[in-house]
């Protein structure tokens, strides 16, 4: 691939961010190629020593904060007409409680996810207190006279325990795995809206 | 490598590549490279977020009919290495602490 093939792929795939990141970002990569062929590299291997357009753009797009990219895509490309501005007024009950709409859909599907890794929490925290609860009372119950249903207690009380340490394992691993979710997701909705502007 | 901790460093790492005098991209990587491999990606992050922070300063200069640009250290560059050396200090009579607790349990 040639310096300038690179750099126009490059382009295409970033044409969402805002004029001024990008031309800069693309000046770096010029610059950084350049430097490579001066020190001896031929252009081919100059370009692949930088890495991957796909690449480079997902950790460009990574970098930089939704917000500014959102701004970018939201910004008009020209002036908008009087009779669109009146139009996109007339039609806000219908635009706006549609966009409102699906922002809570995103939003609710997001917050039942957390409460699932909130709910198995719950369920560790219900196995220790009841390991705790269980050998206690268990405990009680021996001591005071019912040995036999006491120790059976204390047997339950333990098993809850080692249910609980399992249990903890797989809530820390699913909210983990969530964790890394939300950052994919992120990742995902930029792309859309980088990748959007590129089809127009 | 914990990665909040090997941000700091890095970012001193490229703060010392500017130290004994200014310096560009590809040179910074290439000076690294015995040491640490760094991605120009990684590098550009690194060099914004030292600029924002008053570290270093940028300017363009022409070099073989091209435009290439320079990044120099700033006192608060430089006073930033300074903090890290002490810092470091601290962190390896730490790690002398806990390599010391290995050797016994052996």
């Amino acid at each position: 691939m040639s310096k300038q093939e690179f750099l126009d792929q490059l382009r295409l795939k970033l044409v969402g961010l805002p004029e001024k990141e990008l031309c800069e970002r693309l000046a770096f990569y010029s610059e950084a190629i350049d430097d490579r062929i001066e020190d001896g590299l031929s252009e081919e291997e100059a370009v692949s020593d930088i890495g991957t357009v796909d690449e480079i753009a997902a950790q460009v797009i990574s970098d930089i904060p939704f917000a500014k990219i959102a701004k970018e895509r939201i910004k008009p490309k020209r002036r908008l007409g009087a009779w669109e501005i009146i139009l996109i007024i007339l039609g806000s009950p219908i635009w706006l409680s549609l966009a409102i709409a699906a922002f809570a859909v995103i939003l609710s599907l997001y917050v039942v996810l957390w409460s699932l890794i909130a709910s198995v929490w719950a369920i560790f925290a219900s196995l220790a207190a009841c390991s705790v609860g269980g050998v206690a009372a268990g405990v009680i119950f021996a001591v005071t006279g019912n040995f036999l249903s006491g120790i059976a207690t204390v047997g339950m009380g333990i098993a809850c325990a080692g249910l609980a340490i399992f249990a903890f394992f797989g809530c820390k691993a699913a909210t983990k795995g969530t964790v890394m979710l939300t950052k994919k997701l992120a990742l995902a909705i930029k792309k859309l809206f980088v990748r959007k502007e590129e089809a127009k | 490598m914990d990665i909040q901790l090997k941000r700091g460093i890095i970012d001193v790492c490229v703060l010392a590549a500017i130290k004994d005098g200014d310096s560009y991209g590809y040179k910074i990587i290439k000076d690294m490279k015995p040491y640490l491999e760094l991605s120009e990606s990684t590098l550009y992050t690194i060099l914004k977020r030292l600029e924002l922070s008053g570290m270093l300063t940028v300017y363009t200069s022409e070099h073989g009919g091209r435009l290439r640009k320079y990044y120099h250290i700033t006192v608060a560059g430089l006073k930033r290495i300074e903090e890290f050396k002490n810092e470091w200090r601290e962190v390896m009579s730490m790690y002398q602490f806990i390599t010391k607790e290995g050797a016994k349990n052996e």
